[in-house]
């Protein structure tokens, strides 16, 4: 297969943009994103958008984004796998120009949560809508159940779960496109309107509008533009049960570990090596268990890990220099492509405020539902 | 909900139905076409205990419509006595008396109801003993 890279990239603010509609947001970010790479043309383009149809009541969304964009005739797909949708778009971009078949392209994702739609419901249907949201679970619920059987399993705290939040919103005060650039505190967090216990609203990313687009090229293409060349070194993708309860372990995040897994050994790289990495904290438990099947820390330890700043923008593995998707927001279908954002601009040294030092390679890691799907990504900076 | 869709999922809701793999033994709730432990296809019919225990628990707070009527309410996993796991209220009983390993027994209840003119939503839910 071909080397790719990473030629341009581009989001819209996130946030309540109600000015804007979901063609809107999009075609700035790829405007944005084609600007940034100085290309003339793409040859095709993916969407990621995990379900515009419940939010807004519009389908077919890769046809009118590339209308939109002033591209029609162009291949134009959406792309669905819940809140990894994002991650998973680039996942075939990265393939049809690692194939050989296309030299350019876009990948993109987005996501009108705000129109008005039941988000509680609609977010839902990314568990199993017979077995679990049946009986009245909610997003918020079944990581209030991963947290549980974490707390109960390895000890982590109350304050742990918290210091995700106070970290992430830490950062994104630095991030001009987030939603929330605010500060917490721990009291703030464990304070705040319970939502399934024991998460409250300060533990959980909140319901956005956004897009981020970024260009792919082939390393031929890519060498043409003059511009800083992000390598993409390694592509992930796994899937779990279904459904949380059917989960040996409750705490464990098996689509993660496997997904990190294959993206570590096509990049051959380990978890050491990774100098940042921007990940799924749709809930704080989430990152949590994340940063441990990662690799960061061992099973279990990721509270700790948390509580001692080892992931913090000046930490050995600064995790979520963007604000994550708690303080950035996460208008769901665009946040797998928006995490690809950050990470380019991190690796540019473009990234101001919450810049990482020495940011030489870079990991991002989208999930969808409970764990059931997930997608890893890893990049560097092309000398 | 459509009553089709309602109405294929009546076994398991209402009476526990679950698959028992006829290769290795794995039961599947609900029933599948392949065994999620060994591939194998053939099973034969059999019933989940209707005796459990809570593996993790949550109390939600903040409901989709249908259920906005009965926050706050408890969920949990709870695992039947032949190693099955689910997804159900736990009921009869305040958010403070849940704990991690407490056993339960499954009970049949209205889950919910679609307004005027929908269905009335039955199931199973569980109770503390």
């Amino acid at each position: 297969m071909r080397e790719v890279a990473v030629v341009g990239c581009g989001m819209t603010k996130f946030g309540e943009l109600w000015s804007q509609s979901l063609r809107d947001i999009f075609v700035e970010a790829a405007l944005k994103a084609i600007d940034d790479a100085h290309v003339d043309h793409i040859d095709s383009m993916y969407v990621g958008s995990m379900t515009p149809g419940l939010f807004i009541g519009q389908e077919h969304i890769g046809a009118l984004m590339a209308d939109y964009l002033g591209t029609a005739s162009i291949p134009a797909v959406r792309v669905e796998s819940a809140c990894c949708s994002g991650g998973m778009a680039m996942r075939l971009g990265y393939f049809e120009i690692a194939s050989g078949h296309s030299e350019i392209i876009l990948v993109g994702g987005v996501e009108k949560m705000t129109d008005g739609a039941d988000v509680t419901y609609a977010l839902a249907t990314a568990a199993d809508q017979e077995y679990e949201v049946y009986h009245g679970i909610t997003f918020p619920g079944l990581y209030a159940m991963i947290a549980k059987a974490h707390m109960y399993k390895y000890g982590t705290t109350r304050k742990q779960l918290a210091m995700v939040s106070v970290k992430n919103h830490h950062n994104g005060a630095f991030n001009p496109n987030a939603q929330f650039p605010g500060e917490v505190t721990v009291e703030q967090v464990i304070n705040a309107t319970m939502v399934a216990d024991p998460l409250t609203v300060l533990d959980s990313s909140p319901v956005s509008d956004g897009a981020a687009c970024v260009i792919l090229a082939s390393m031929d293409a890519a060498s043409k533009l003059q511009i800083p060349l992000i390598k993409v070194l390694g592509s992930g993708a796994a899937t779990d049960t279904f459904a949380l309860h059917a989960r040996e372990d409750i705490t464990a995040l098996k689509a993660v570990q496997l997904s990190a897994k294959a993206a570590y050994e096509m990049a051959k790289v380990m978890p050491t090596d990774i100098n940042f990495a921007e990940v799924h904290d749709c809930f704080s438990i989430a990152e949590i268990c994340i940063i441990e099947e990662l690799g960061f820390t061992d099973k279990g330890k990721g509270g700790s890990f948390t509580e001692q700043g080892r992931t913090a923008l000046e930490g050995p593995i600064p995790v979520n220099p963007s604000g994550g998707l708690k303080s950035k927001g996460h208008p769901v279908g665009a946040t797998g492509v928006a995490q690809i954002v950050e990470t380019v601009e991190q690796l540019r040294g473009a990234a101001g405020k919450r810049q990482v030092k020495n940011a030489r390679i870079g990991l991002t890691q989208n999930m969808g539902g409970s764990g059931a799907s997930s997608v890893v990504h890893i990049f560097a900076l092309q000398k | 909900m459509p009553s089709p869709r309602y109405h294929r999922e009546i076994p398991q809701r209402y009476r526990l139905e679950a698959a028992k793999c006829k290769e290795c033994g794995r039961m599947s709730f609900p029933p599948r076409r392949v065994c999620s432990n060994c591939g194998a296809r053939e099973f034969e019919m059999t019933k989940l205990s209707d005796h459990g225990k809570i593996l993790t628990y949550t109390t939600i707070r903040v409901a989709p419509k249908d259920f906005e009527n009965q926050v706050p309410y408890n969920v949990a996993i709870v695992e039947s006595e032949n190693g099955v796991r689910v997804t159900t209220q736990v009921v009869d009983c305040k958010p403070e008396d849940l704990e991690i390993g407490k056993r339960v027994k499954f009970v049949f209840r209205k889950l919910y109801s679609e307004g005027h003119t929908g269905i009335i939503c039955y199931g199973y839910k569980a109770v503390l003993i």
